[in-house]
């Protein structure tokens, strides 16, 4: 192996983890925030204060996200936290009898 | 986000490298977005500019006799529509602008639109030039042009989740932030950008987290449908919702029955003895002409800080009201306040102005970020004769970005005063030459040496902007000396306003020309050079 292709096995070696982050905080981190627009529809409020509530929380929730991804230590961590995040939230939209209508 | 050998960075250096990348994939949209929002601020304003043929009025008509006058005016030139409304004429828009639904067999299939502006005292459909006015600009801060309207729309959201995010994560690296709000280290290069990035930040940031989370808010049912999705699967059902976000009433199937509209004027006197004589916004009539006839009366923007629907709905024939919304859901009002939030038109001037003075430091903000990308880079350059490509383009896109977008906003209101009167399409050219104005400012960016493109781009800005006035004055009959002699505050506050900006482009050319750039010491240098990054990075925090 010669030492260029050494280095750009290194780098994309490198830059798997980075990549994973990437895709956890845009796409996993929407899909946590959509999760949790649905579940606001468990709150104990009339229905459209629900959905307006979901909407208008979804955004600080995919900030939050986006954030907790590039902060930890690992790109598994990254991960292992959005699912952790997203069980109550599941259960929470499961309670609602929606989750089919979630993305 | 570089993985350290020895051990992971910590949460300032990373957070520092998600403002920094998400800074710069966002930024120049970002900075256009925030300055086409700026101005938008004025757009009303910026629209009367550029219709110099609507003379400007210090009287006021009396808002319930306008209503009266446009609806038969309506019932002429719209005869047969299902949908009239109308915008009253306020403070700061002294014409009528209407629109109605074709009827069918006219249009797309009942859903094409007319418009038009009528003058409040005549009754007549007023003859201004063909304009996008002021509209372009706002339009463009969400949606952009040129591409799909949902596109640009999905297009903006993403910018400002990111912006959202840059806003987080710079708080975060940023420790000592209210410390070094009072550090200000002028002429120190890098250091003077940090501080001036810092200081638009902290300044502003309480208004910059709140633009941008009520920007989202004011197009969330279009980024997060799936709650409403989840909650509603029939258009009757969803009506529940929509009658919590909107005031705007459908038509129901006409009934076929000829009956004429009651007065419209007793409809809005009742409106204004709830909310002052000039704070009617919009009246809507459904169905005029035939039984089942309905009419809205929408509350004004002024004198509550809240989008939420208020309004009165009215029997069209027998003129009885049948509902009174005062008000909403308390999530409903959350959304409705901060979409009130974004648009500030609950102010009068003094706070329409603080809003434009923070927004502007909000896109200087955007703008001392994206070139201090650059300032740091610069430094580290292996031969800073030959930057790389990487380094070329964004300090290209930053010129054309930044300095050309001045260029491209004022070559607009040049093609507003300068395009044929006659022009077929004129509004669609109006817009065309502000791109070609841009298009060109990048072009020039591409040839010309950096720091020249800058020098020649803030210059171009100052003189286009500086003679608009001019334009003024020889191409229509609103002079600055007559408006001022006229007391006409709204032209001639536009166009002493555009000296003002025109002698901000003339102190940025001249700042950027003397500006000297600090010699590279060249063991100081060769030593940083040798650093990995991060640890110059760390090192230079660690002051």
């Amino acid at each position: 192996m010669t030492y260029a292709m050494k280095h750009m096995w290194g780098a994309a070696w490198r830059a798997g983890p980075l990549i994973s982050r990437i895709v956890a905080a845009i796409g996993g981190g929407y899909l946590l925030a959509a999760l949790a627009s649905v579940a606001a529809l468990a709150l104990p409020m009339a229905r459209p204060q629900a959905v307006l509530t979901g909407m208008l929380a979804s955004f600080a929730v995919y900030t939050g996200a986006v954030i907790w991804v590039f902060a930890v230590r690992s790109a598994w961590r990254a991960w292992g936290g959005l699912l952790v995040a997203a069980v109550p939230l599941l259960l929470a939209a499961w309670s609602v009898g929606s989750v089919g209508a979630a993305p | 986000m570089t993985q350290g050998a020895s051990k992971a960075p910590g949460i300032r250096q990373t957070m520092s490298d998600l403002h920094t990348w998400s800074g710069l994939l966002c930024g120049w949209l970002l900075y256009a977005m925030f300055l086409t929002g700026t101005v938008s601020y004025f757009k009303d304003e910026i629209s009367q500019w550029m219709r110099p043929e609507l003379q400007h009025r210090a009287d006021r008509p009396d808002p319930a006799e306008v209503a009266q006058r446009i609806a038969g005016e309506l019932g002429r030139v719209a005869a047969g529509s299902p949908q009239w409304s109308m915008r009253l004429p306020d403070e700061r828009h002294a014409t009528v602008s209407s629109f109605w639904r074709l009827p069918r067999g006219e249009g797309r299939g009942g859903r094409g639109f007319a418009d038009a502006t009528f003058d409040p005292v005549t009754g007549q459909k007023v003859a201004a030039r063909e304009t996008v006015g002021g509209e372009f600009f706002y339009r463009f801060h969400f949606q952009f042009h040129y591409m799909p309207v949902l596109w640009g729309r999905w297009l903006a959201g993403f910018c400002a989740m990111f912006m959202l995010v840059a806003i987080v994560s710079g708080v975060i690296t940023h420790k000592k932030i209210f410390t070094d709000f009072f550090t200000f280290r002028w002429g120190k290069g890098q250091r003077s950008w940090l501080d001036a990035h810092n200081a638009l930040s902290v300044f502003g940031l309480p208004f910059h987290l709140m633009i941008t989370y009520t920007g989202l808010v004011t197009l969330m049912a279009l980024y997060m449908p799936w709650g409403e999705q989840a909650a509603y699967k029939t258009p009757a059902q969803r009506q529940e919702l929509t009658a919590e976000l909107s005031a705007f009433i459908q038509p129901a199937k006409a009934t076929g029955q000829a009956v004429p509209l009651a007065p419209i004027d007793a409809m809005v006197r009742q409106g204004q003895a709830r909310w002052g004589q000039y704070n009617v916004g919009r009246v809507t009539i459904t169905n005029p002409g035939d039984a089942s006839a309905r009419v809205s009366v929408t509350r004004g923007d002024a004198a509550r800080a809240s989008m939420s629907p208020q309004y009165l709905l009215f029997d069209g024939t027998s003129g009885e009201l049948l509902q009174a919304k005062d008000s909403v859901g308390p999530a409903a009002e959350t959304r409705g306040v901060m979409y009130a939030l974004h648009l500030g038109r609950f102010g009068d001037l003094p706070m329409r102005w603080l809003y434009f003075i923070v927004s502007l430091a909000g896109t200087a903000m955007v703008g001392t970020g994206l070139v201090m990308w650059t300032v740091k880079r610069r430094q580290k350059l292996g031969d800073p004769a030959r930057p790389h490509f990487g380094f070329r383009l964004v300090e290209k896109l930053n010129i054309a970005s930044i300095a050309g977008l001045s260029v491209a906003m004022a070559g607009f209101l040049w093609g507003n005063r300068l395009l044929p009167l006659e022009m077929a399409g004129r509004t669609a050219w109006e817009v065309h030459v502000f791109f070609a104005f841009w298009a060109l400012a990048l072009l020039h960016a591409l040839l010309r040496p950096a720091r020249r493109a800058w020098v020649e781009q803030f210059w171009a800005a100052a003189a286009l902007l500086a003679l608009l006035p001019l334009a003024s004055a020889f191409f229509t009959d609103r002079p600055l000396w007559r408006s001022l002699a006229e007391g006409d505050w709204v032209f001639a506050g536009f166009e002493l306003m555009l000296w003002l900006l025109a002698g901000l482009h003339v102190w940025l050319a001249v700042r950027t020309s003397r500006h000297q750039p600090p010699r590279r010491k060249v063991s100081q240098a060769g030593a940083r050079a040798a650093l990995p990054a991060g640890v110059a990075l760390a090192e230079e925090r660690a002051r």
